[in-house]
């Protein structure tokens, strides 16, 4: 096993946590985090694959530069959505009910 | 209950993906000598920054797009301007005050350095932006610079300014070259290093606004 | 030369968007109306050429695939682009009269809505797997934001829930993209086509499914729906039209092009997978109807009947072996996208004039607003789907390709669906239609409403109950397909 082989198969990983983590986390700051786990596995997996044989690719690099601003500019108006809920109610979970009708 | 669906549901494909990465052949396409051929043409001597503002600048375009959107999302977000908009500065510890003057200057040159070397070296407007954006935030926590408001118009036009100049080249080239974001190679060189130097103002200004702005909400810097 | 045309549909929203951003707050709408006026022009011009030449692409950059990222316009996109400006207009005049001057929630409508426009032009043209990432996300949190708009914390709480599904939907799609550069090498459309086979790496299947369910929670198939409604019903009147009518169709745009696409080998091989949308649409279409039915509050009912009307749209994966089948389902596209923007017009209307939302006080509103009811009810028709309307035809091509493969389940679904449609339509139009004695002292009072929010409900709604006579130009030029 190469050590691109070995990236891609942790990023495989950390994205299956991410995803899980997303689904299952009730505290959202913790579901936030959950989410950039998830889009790092996948970037691991983008990049590990592409040089599984040693040489490093750019165009996955910078692919994957494009995806980390894009889950930096995500995770922004997740936080921005999570602290302005905090100010309004106080609370760091949704609700459990999806709404009243 | 839902826990016992997403845990075994997780383990099973990530087993199953993990088992069909290490079986997988070689592609059949390779885009390094592809990359490597042009970038002479290109404009810049560093391949990934080759793909970025060049062979796949439309995505970087976009990217930046995302960028700027989510800093509108989050002053559209926080609500409306507070009428209590008088910010005082925590009076903070004088020898971290005097960290951050002297980190300033210095963090200023990185900056340009960054965006200098983007051309052979890694590097590059978001890196450089990165640490513009870092010295808006250090100055911030020593309590030399307060939390935004709703910006005014100069503000408006250094977060949108850069945007726009990527625009305004991508569509000049429409017209003149024929071709969205089509550098005629003679020039590609001089205009990536525009667009760099915009940007480089222009996403330092946003990512310090994403965290500037969130910050002031509460009435002030924390 | 002319595919310059599909690239200003690109640049021309970016334009307006970011300078109405520096323009400020509340500003935007007189730069943002004749855009979008050009923009309709643009892809009419567009239409008229690939009607005439065919397909055309456009290597962005000149490099070309596989190293640069290819633009193409055939028959399908130029239908969703239209689609798109179609509406995109009349709502932008909407809005403007909806927000008033100082209206706090659309401060950032503008720019938000410009970059939204913007991304869906952009999806709607990309033939590039990573680039269409980039322009979901676009879509994505601009929709978000657009739905957290300077709202109260029920708002937040519905755009967070929308948020972390469409991460979760295109962080599905990203893993999808990695595993298939990791198979090819490459992520261009028109490259992998011919290469993906059904004698394809099992890694590649695992990518056709993560993209599959990704883009399933992305439009809001059932049992995925969650979001939708809350995201949907809490907005403001021009944002759910936005959000309903156009931005889950880009996501259902996508998983079709892909099926049709680059997965066309895989999805010829597993003659059956097509089932798997095609159930759970049905599904869609018996639950967001009952839910609707049962609905108290006017937006939340027009909310859930999204959910139902979305499910149709899945209903032709099992068909798509015949061209009818596409059609059908580009036409339903149309019907609901025209339909469900009137409908969120009208509802915004109703609730501006009573200031309340609940369908029990909309007793005496044919009376003060006919217009509007008149446009809920055309709306109305055509989600039903009785002729002469776009929804009309858009089922009746659906129940023929179903019948002509023998698909008889799916016929008697579309027939059931449009039963219980009538069935919350009706709950609106005989609530509107009670009449309420003037002099009765609890009778609700009407605030006087800007007549452009009536009649710009009433244009779309005219539209989707017109389409139907028309729609042989519109389904011509989705016969001009096969670029990807």
């Amino acid at each position: 096993m190469t050590s691109g082989l070995l990236f891609a198969c942790v990023g495989a990983g950390l994205f299956v946590m991410g995803g899980s983590g997303v689904l299952l986390l009730k505290h959202l700051l913790r579901r936030i985090l959950a989410f950039n786990l998830m889009g790092s596995g996948a970037f691991l997996v983008l990049v590990g694959m592409a040089q599984r044989h040693g040489i490093a690719d750019p165009v996955t690099q910078a692919m994957v530069l494009t995806g980390i601003v894009v889950a930096v500019a995500a995770t922004a108006l997740a936080l921005a959505l999570v602290r302005h809920l905090y100010r309004l109610s106080g609370k760091l979970e949704l609700p459990e009910a999806a709404d009243d009708d | 209950m839902k826990r016992l669906v997403v845990i075994p549901a997780a383990l099973f494909f990530v087993l199953v993906l993990i088992l069909a990465l290490v079986d997988l052949a070689p592609p059949a396409f390779d885009l390094r000598p592809l990359v490597a051929e042009n970038l002479a043409s290109s404009g810049v001597a560093h391949p990934v920054t080759a793909v970025l503002l060049n062979y796949r600048a439309y995505d970087t375009l976009l990217e930046i797009g995302v960028l700027l959107l989510a800093l509108m999302a989050i002053l559209a977000v926080s609500g409306s301007p507070r009428t209590t908009s008088n910010t005082s500065l925590s009076a903070s510890d004088p020898l971290l005050a005097m960290l951050g003057r002297i980190a300033a200057p210095v963090m200023v040159v990185v900056a340009v350095y960054l965006l200098w070397a983007g051309t052979s070296r890694p590097g590059g407007a978001f890196q450089a932006g990165a640490v513009l954006a870092a010295l808006a935030v250090l100055l911030h926590l020593t309590g030399l610079l307060a939390g935004w408001q709703q910006p005014g118009v100069r503000l408006r036009w250094g977060l949108a300014g850069g945007f726009l100049l990527f625009l305004s080249v991508g569509a000049l080239l429409l017209l003149v070259e024929g071709e969205l974001l089509r550098y005629p190679p003679a020039h590609a060189g001089v205009l990536i290093l525009l667009i760099e130097s915009g940007l480089t103002l222009s996403l330092g200004l946003i990512l310090a606004g994403l965290f500037l702005f969130l910050s002031h909400d509460q009435g002030g810097p924390r | 030369m002319m595919i310059d045309l599909a690239v200003w549909l690109i640049l021309l929203p970016l334009i307006w968007a970011s300078l109405a951003f520096m323009a400020g707050p509340g500003r935007g709408a007189r730069l943002a109306i004749p855009a979008l006026g050009l923009q309709l022009l643009l892809v009419l011009l567009l239409a008229g050429t690939v009607s005439e030449s065919g397909a055309i692409g456009l290597a962005v950059g000149g490099w070309g695939a596989p190293l640069g990222i290819d633009l193409a316009a055939d028959g399908l996109s130029v239908a969703m682009l239209l689609l798109t400006q179609v509406i995109a207009l009349p709502l932008a005049i909407y809005a403007r009269s909806y927000f008033q001057v100082k209206a706090p929630e659309g401060r950032y409508f503008w720019p938000l809505c410009g970059f939204l426009l913007a991304g869906l032009n952009g999806l709607y043209l990309s033939a590039d797997l990573f680039n269409l990432y980039v322009t979901l996300e676009l879509v994505g949190l601009a929709a978000v934001a657009l739905v957290a708009a300077d709202g109260g914390s029920r708002q937040l709480v519905a755009a967070l829930r929308y948020l972390f599904a469409t991460l979760l939907g295109s962080g599905s799609y990203l893993l999808a993209v990695a595993l298939i550069y990791a198979a090819y090498g490459t992520v261009s459309m028109a490259t992998l086509a011919p290469v993906i086979t059904a004698e394809a790496p099992f890694v590649v299947w695992l990518a056709g499914g993560l993209m599959l369910v990704g883009l399933m929670i992305k439009t809001a198939l059932f049992p995925f729906h969650f979001w939708l409604p809350p995201a949907h019903g809490g907005a403001s009147a021009p944002v759910s039209a936005l959000l309903s009518a156009l931005v889950v169709k880009a996501s259902f745009y996508l998983l079709l092009r892909l099926w049709l696409g680059p997965f066309a080998g895989l999805t010829a091989s597993a003659g059956l997978l097509g089932w798997l949308p095609a159930t759970l649409g049905a599904l869609a279409i018996f639950w967001g109807s009952c839910q609707a039915i049962r609905a108290q509050r006017i937006k939340m009912l027009i909310a859930y009947s999204t959910v139902a009307q979305l499910g149709y749209l899945f209903l032709i994966f099992p068909l798509l072996t015949s061209e009818a089948a596409l059609r059908a389902g580009i036409m339903q596209a149309f019907a609901h996208g025209l339909a469900k923007a009137a409908m969120f017009m009208a509802a915004g209307v109703l609730i501006k004039a009573t200031g309340q939302d609940r369908v029990d006080s909309l007793a005496g509103a044919a009376q003060q607003l006919p217009l509007t009811m008149f446009a809920f009810g055309l709306a109305g028709v055509t989600l039903t789907g009785l002729p002469p309307s776009a929804g009309f035809l858009a089922k009746w091509l659906l129940i023929e390709a179903a019948i002509g493969q023998g698909a008889w389940s799916i016929a008697v679904v579309v027939l059931v669906g449009g039963l219980l449609a009538a069935g919350y339509v009706f709950r609106v139009l005989r609530q509107g239609f009670l009449l309420v004695p003037a002099i009765a002292a609890d009778a609700p009072s009407f605030h006087p409403v800007p007549r452009t929010l009536e009649w710009m409900a009433l244009l779309l709604a005219a539209a989707s109950a017109l389409l139907g006579l028309r729609g042989v130009e519109l389904m011509e030029l989705v016969a001009l397909g096969g670029a990807a």
